[in-house]
């Protein structure tokens, strides 16, 4: 099975580049739901023997809430709040792709050297996990509308899941579903927040917010 | 001197304007059209070698020596890349380096006699091909240095011959993102769709082919038939990772590699036909990708 789980990280760092290159924020939503949903399969590619009833909920449970809620829930805010289509960003899309190869072979460098309490079954599980949880930072940095800083949250998450992934043999599913529901609150009350900031004014730029008086 | 690798390399000089007719042939289909015929670039080489050239008054030897030296360096070029696992017919350790400088030397030529003309539309074509190839070139070498790296080979023919498909299942994700990178850079250098229309003749959008404007008779059939060439040489790099065909029959070994290069140009055929040509601005940005692409190769291999 190491194949597959090898196939399922490719298509993690894949969605981590292709994130930072596109420049539609529809497309951006769909990129990291097709993250999630690579990142809900891993558990079930990783373990084929020890799938059960416990294992089939808990990677389902994340399925649909990455693959089918959240996304719904952004394009909803997309759709109805008046939000710009096009990310805008601090760095340009050309430099965000380099910044995110640095990030991910940063990610390769430090867990060469970070010891690992159990053998995992890739090796490769532990650097994309890094490299998701530093793209996403880079994405909540580096991008000026509201949204795309949910979605940087999202990938962020999908690092810390992917990470944990890597010691399921612990049997840290409370803690997944804890991380979990922390998402999903923080996605509800951002998607509400960012449709009712909306409402009220005429954009949802956080470099206004940074400005308190009028001008 | 690999005697045996000679039959397929001696075939790949004939064959290589197939390559053309069969992606034309495949954006016809798309298209619900006839197309025009698969043997088409063999007619235009053919009628183009016996027009006369016309030469401006402006421009010097340097025009007249850009399509003669393309085709030479090309010709080389083709021998470097191993066909199939015959490998290659010149083959030694390191020979990448010399193949990476040889297409460059063949580009730095074309942009010379495209300067030389000194008309402002092909300085601008040859700017624009530079630009581009800067971004493709170390995304082509890195690309070959992870291949290295996983095969422990340092020549091109032997890096072929060693890939099988036991090495796809235990090294898939350095392939995939090496084969994806070289698909990129074969679209790049080959001017093919998202980079380059070669059906297009508006000055202002075009890269390569607006650099070959003032050219006519015998040099625009050396410089047609470099292009097929170079198209079988990154075609033969992607096509021989795909395929990795490791039999010790030498027939079936090359019908299957033919095989292959006829799927490398459908492939580029259909990415023609479904994909619309990017703007210039971001075409520097699907090259950065394909550069990224090696570089994970790489990362994925020294973890």
């Amino acid at each position: 099975m190491k194949e597959w789980v090898d196939i399922v990280l490719i298509a993690i760092v894949v969605a981590n580049l292709m994130l930072l290159v596109s420049s539609r924020l529809a497309a951006c939503i769909r990129i990291v739901a097709v993250q999630g949903i690579a990142a809900g399969i891993l558990p079930l590619v990783m373990h084929p023997s020890e799938i059960g009833l416990e294992m089939l909920a808990f990677s389902g449970c994340s399925i649909i809430l990455k693959g089918v809620v959240f996304p719904w829930l952004l394009s909803r805010v997309l759709r109805e709040g008046n939000v710009r289509r096009e990310v805008e960003a601090f760095v340009s899309f050309s430099s965000s792709v380099i910044v995110g190869v640095i990030c991910t072979g940063l990610a390769f460098w430090i867990t060469r050297r970070l010891p690992l309490p159990v053998t995992v079954l890739s090796p490769l599980i532990i650097p994309v996990s890094f490299a998701t949880i530093f793209i996403g930072l880079f994405v909540i940095t580096s991008r000026v509308q509201a949204m795309t800083q949910v979605l940087g949250y999202l990938v962020l998450e999908n690092g810390i899941y992917v990470t944990g992934m890597a010691f399921l043999v612990q049997q840290p599913v409370v803690v997944e579903l804890g991380i979990l529901l922390d998402i999903f609150v923080a996605v509800f009350v951002m998607g509400i927040a960012i449709f009712h900031i909306s409402r009220e004014f005429d954009h949802i730029d956080t470099q206004q917010l940074s400005k308190l008086r009028d001008n | 001197m690999n005697n045996v690798a000679l039959i397929p390399a001696g075939t790949m000089f004939f064959l290589s304007p197939l390559l053309v007719g069969i992606i034309n042939k495949t954006k016809a289909f798309f298209a619900g059209r006839q197309g025009v015929p698969l043997l088409q670039a063999y007619y235009d080489i053919y009628k183009l070698l016996h027009k006369g050239a016309v030469y401006s008054r402006t421009t010097t030897w340097v025009f007249r020596a850009g399509p003669a030296v393309g085709l030479g360096v090309l010709f080389l070029a083709a021998l470097i890349v191993p066909c199939g696992s015959t490998g290659s017919v010149i083959s030694f350790p390191g020979d990448i380096i010399l193949l990476a400088y040889l297409l460059g030397l063949a580009r730095f030529f074309m942009a010379l006699a495209a300067l030389d003309t000194g008309s402002s539309f092909e300085g601008m074509g040859a700017s624009r091909e530079m630009h581009f190839s800067v971004l493709a070139e170390p995304a082509f070498i890195l690309g070959i240095a992870a291949l290295m790296r996983q095969t422990g080979e340092l020549s091109l023919g032997g890096i072929y011959g060693s890939l099988s498909p036991h090495l796809w299942l235990s090294a898939g994700p350095v392939l995939i993102f090496v084969c994806a990178a070289l698909m990129l850079v074969l679209l790049a250098e080959n001017c093919r769709v998202p980079v380059d229309d070669p059906n297009t003749h508006l000055e202002l959008t075009m890269i390569h082919e607006v650099m070959v404007l003032d050219h006519s008779g015998p040099d625009l059939a050396f410089i047609l038939y470099s292009q097929c060439l170079k198209l079988w040489v990154f075609g033969t790099l992607v096509a021989g990772l795909v395929v990795p065909a490791a039999s010790g029959n030498a027939v079936l070994c090359f019908c299957v590699f033919a095989g292959s290069m006829a799927m490398v140009s459908v492939i580029t055929g259909v990415v023609e036909s479904i994909m619309a040509r990017f703007r210039l601005i971001k075409i520097p940005l699907l090259l950065i990708g394909a550069l990224s692409l090696s570089i994970l190769a790489l990362l994925f291999q020294v973890r």
